[in-house]
C-alpha cells in the first residue's frame, strides 16, 4: 500500500495493515504446514515399508518369494514364499464379500427406493453400529459364538477356521457396502425412474433393472473398496482364523492371513533388523500394494458414479 | 415418488379395472398383480434382512453381557490383570486407553481442524493441494495395521519414543485424522458464503473470519467428528499390537499431577501401556474358559463405550442441525 495512491491511509493504518498482512500470511503458512502432515504420513508409510523390506530381498530372491509354497520365516529352516499368506487373505475376503455384497446391495436398494426417508434416518444409524463395533469384539464373536454354532451343523469344522472369520467380517462390512451403493443409487436422476414407471415397470423392476444398472460404477466402487477393506482387516482373522500359514482355498480350514502374520510376529519378540522384523514389513508392503491398487481403482469408479 | 408402493399400485389397478378395453386383457391384470406381489415380497424381504441384522447385533451384545456378567463389577475395574482369571481386572487397560485417547484427540484435533480449514478456506488450486487431497482419501483406505508398521519404524526406532503412550497416541491420531478433516470440511462447507462476504465487507481479515465466525459455527460438526474418531480409536487394536504394546501391564503410568514442583508432569507420555482392546485380545486368545469370561466382560465395556460415543455423535449432529438456520 506504500505507493503514491495511498495518501489517504495514515501512517498508523499502514503499520496496522502490515501487521495484519504479516499475521495472515503466518496463519496461512502454519495451516499449510499442518495439512502437510497428511502427505507426510502417507509418504512415510510408503518409505518405511519399502526401506525396511529392501534388506529382506537381499536374502530372498523375488522369484522365490512369489513362487515358493511355504512361509516359515521364523523357523531355522526358513522358507519365504508369500503365497500361503495371500491365499489365506483372499479366502477370508471372498467369504466376507459373499455375505457383504448381496446383503449390502439389497439393503441399499431397500433404503434408497422402498422406504420412507424418515424411516431411513432411523435405520441408517442402526446400520452404522455394525461398522462402529471394535474389530476385536467381532473376533471374539467369530471365535466363541459363530464357530461353536457352526460346529453344531458341521462337526468336523476346526476351532480356528476362515469361514466364521469371513462371515463375521462380512457383517462388519455390510454398512460400508450399503452406504456406498445407496449413494450411487441416489445420484441416479429422478427422471430415469419416472421414465421407467411411465413404461409400466414396477418398483422392483425399476430398482433392479433401471436404477442399479445406472448406478453400476458406484456398485463396482463399493465392491472394490470393500474388498480392500476386507484384505486389511486384522483382528477378526488374527483371533478366529488361526495362525498356520498354509495354502488353503477352502474356508473350512485354518490359515493365516498377511495381517494375522504381522500380529503374530509383533506379539512375539522380533528384534529390530532381524529377518522376522523385516518379514512383517514385507507382508505389510504386499498388503499395502494390494489395497492401494484396489483403492485407486475404487476411487476412480466412485468419482465416475458421482459425476453422472 | 416416495409414497408407499402399494397405494400407488392400487390406484393404477382401479384405473385398469374401470377401463373396459384394458379390463379384457386378463393377462395384463395378472401381470400387474404379480408385479405388485413381487414388490411387496421385496419390501418384506428387505425388512426381514434388517430384522435378521438387528437380531445378530442383539445376539452379539447379549452374548457378551451374559457371559461377562459375573465379572462386570467394581472390582474388575480396580484390579490389575493377573494370572488368576477370577482376580484379574482391567485397571491398567482402561487407564491406558484413557491416556492414549488424550494424546490421540489432541493430535488429531489440532492437525485435523487446521488441515480442514486450510483445504476449505485457504488452499489454492495447485499440485500441492491436489496431493494433499489425494493423501487424505488414500489414508482413509490404508489398512490400520500399516499405520502400526509405520509407527514402529518411525516413532519407535527413528525417534526413539519407545513403546509408549506417546507413540500409541500419535499413531491413532494419524489414523483417525481423515475422519476429523472430512467432518471439519463438511461443517465449513455448510456455512453459506454470504456470511464470509458480510464479514469481509466489514473489513475483517480471513483469519478473523475463521476465528470469530467459521470456527464457532462449525464447532458442532467438528465435535461430532471428534467423537466418531475417538469411538474408532478406542477400539483400534492392530496398530497398537504392531508397535509392540505389551499385553501384561501391572502398573499405572506416572500420575500427571505431582506433589513436588512443577506439580505437572508429562512423564506418563513415555510410560508403557496396555489398552482395553489389547487386554481383551490377550484374554480371548488364551485357551482357558475363565479368561474368556474376562474377555467378554471387557468386550461388553468396550462395546458400551463405542455405542455411547456413537449415540452422542448422532445426538450432537441432530442438535446442531437444528441450531442454525441460514
Amino acid at each position: 500500500m506504500a505507493n503514491g495512491n495511498s495518501s489517504i491511509i495514515s501512517g498508523y493504518d499502514e503499520k496496522r495493515l502490515a501487521h495484519v498482512k504479516r499475521r495472515e500470511s503466518w496463519v496461512a503458512f502454519i495451516l499449510f504446514l499442518a495439512s502437510l502432515s497428511t502427505l507426510l504420513t502417507v509418504f512415510s508409510i510408503i518409505v518405511i515399508l519399502v526401506t525396511e523390506s529392501l534388506p529382506f530381498f537381499k536374502t530372498v530372491s523375488i522369484i522365490d518369494f512369489l513362487t515358493q509354497k511355504e512361509w516359515t520365516p521364523l523357523f531355522d529352516q526358513a522358507q519365504y514364499g508369500i503365497l500361503p499368506l495371500i491365499s489365506g487373505t483372499l479366502t477370508t475376503t471372498w467369504v466376507a464379500m459373499l455375505i457383504a455384497l448381496p446383503s449390502g446391495i439389497i439393503i441399499a436398494a431397500y433404503l434408497s427406493e422402498f422406504i420412507r426417508p424418515s424411516l431411513r434416518e432411523i435405520i441408517k444409524p442402526l446400520l452404522e453400529i455394525f461398522a462402529a463395533i471394535p474389530t476385536v469384539v467381532y473376533g471374539y464373536f467369530a471365535l466363541l459364538f459363530v464357530t461353536p454354532v457352526l460346529q453344531k451343523f458341521f462337526p468336523e469344522l476346526p476351532g480356528f477356521n476362515m469361514f466364521s472369520a469371513g462371515i463375521v467380517m462380512g457383517f462388519m462390512i455390510i454398512p460400508y457396502v450399503s452406504s456406498l451403493v445407496e449413494d450411487a443409487m441416489r445420484s441416479v436422476s429422478k427422471e430415469v425412474r419416472e421414465a421407467s414407471f411411465a413404461l409400466g415397470a414396477s418398483k422392483l423392476e425399476t430398482t433392479f433393472k433401471v436404477v442399479l444398472p445406472a448406478a453400476s460404477s458406484g456398485i463396482i466402487a463399493a465392491l472394490i473398496l470393500s474388498i480392500s477393506r476386507a484384505l486389511g482387516e486384522t483382528m477378526i482373522v488374527a483371533i478366529a482364523a488361526g495362525m498356520q500359514p498354509q495354502i488353503a482355498f477352502s474356508p473350512f480350514q485354518a490359515a493365516q492371513t498377511l495381517t494375522a502374520f504381522i500380529v503374530q510376529v509383533s506379539l512375539g519378540d522380533a528384534p529390530h533388523g532381524s529377518i522376522g522384523y523385516q518379514s512383517i514389513y514385507v507382508a505389510g508392503l504386499t498388503l499395502f500394494c494390494m489395497t492401494l491398487i484396489l483403492n485407486l481403482i475404487g476411487f476412480y469408479f466412485r468419482k465416475q458414479a458421482q459425476s453422472k | 415418488m416416495r409414497k408407499s408402493p402399494m397405494k400407488k399400485d392400487k390406484n393404477r389397478n382401479n384405473i385398469m379395472a374401470k377401463d373396459p378395453i384394458l379390463a379384457k386383457h386378463n393377462k395384463t391384470e395378472k401381470l400387474i398383480k404379480s408385479k405388485n406381489i413381487k414388490d411387496q415380497l421385496f419390501y418384506l424381504f428387505g425388512f426381514l434382512i434388517l430384522v435378521a441384522a438387528s437380531f445378530i447385533l442383539f445376539a452379539l451384545i447379549s452374548d457378551l453381557f451374559i457371559r461377562g456378567a459375573s465379572r462386570l463389577n467394581f472390582d474388575f475395574l480396580t484390579h490389575f490383570p493377573s494370572r488368576k482369571p477370577e482376580a484379574a481386572g482391567i485397571l491398567s487397560a482402561w487407564v491406558g486407553s484413557l491416556a492414549v485417547m488424550l494424546v490421540t484427540s489432541s493430535v488429531s484435533l489440532v492437525l485435523g481442524v487446521m488441515t480442514g480449514i486450510y483445504l476449505e478456506e485457504y488452499a489454492p488450486k495447485n499440485i500441492f493441494t491436489f496431493l494433499i487431497e489425494l493423501a487424505i482419501v488414500n489414508m482413509a483406505g490404508i489398512p490400520s495395521i500399516t499405520f502400526g508398521l509405520m509407527a514402529l519404524g518411525i516413532f519407535v526406532y527413528q525417534f526413539n519414543f519407545g513403546q509408549s503412550i506417546l507413540t500409541a497416541g500419535l499413531t491413532l491420531g494419524l489414523l483417525v485424522l481423515p475422519i476429523i478433516i472430512v467432518t471439519t470440511r463438511e461443517a465449513l462447507k455448510s456455512i453459506p458464503n454470504h456470511l464470509r462476504e458480510a464479514a469481509y465487507s466489514l473489513g475483517a481479515s480471513k483469519y478473523q473470519i475463521v476465528r470469530d465466525h467459521l470456527l464457532p459455527y462449525s464447532s458442532g460438526g467438528i465435535l461430532t467428528g471428534m467423537i466418531l474418531a475417538l469411538s474408532r480409536a478406542v477400539g483400534e487394536t492392530a496398530p497398537l499390537i504392531t508397535i509392540g504394546a505389551l499385553t501384561f501391564i501391572a502398573f499405572l503410568p506416572t500420575p500427571p499431577i505431582q506433589s513436588t514442583p512443577p506439580f505437572v508432569s508429562f512423564e506418563w507420555l513415555w510410560d508403557g501401556f496396555t489398552v482395553l482392546p489389547i487386554q481383551m485380545f490377550n484374554w480371548v486368545s488364551r485357551p482357558q474358559e475363565e479368561f474368556h469370561i474376562n474377555a467378554a466382560a471387557t468386550g461388553a465395556i468396550l462395546l458400551m463405550l463405542t455405542l455411547i460415543l456413537n449415540a452422542g455423535a448422532i445426538w450432537l449432529r441432530y442438535k446442531f442441525r437444528k441450531r442454525y438456520h441460514w
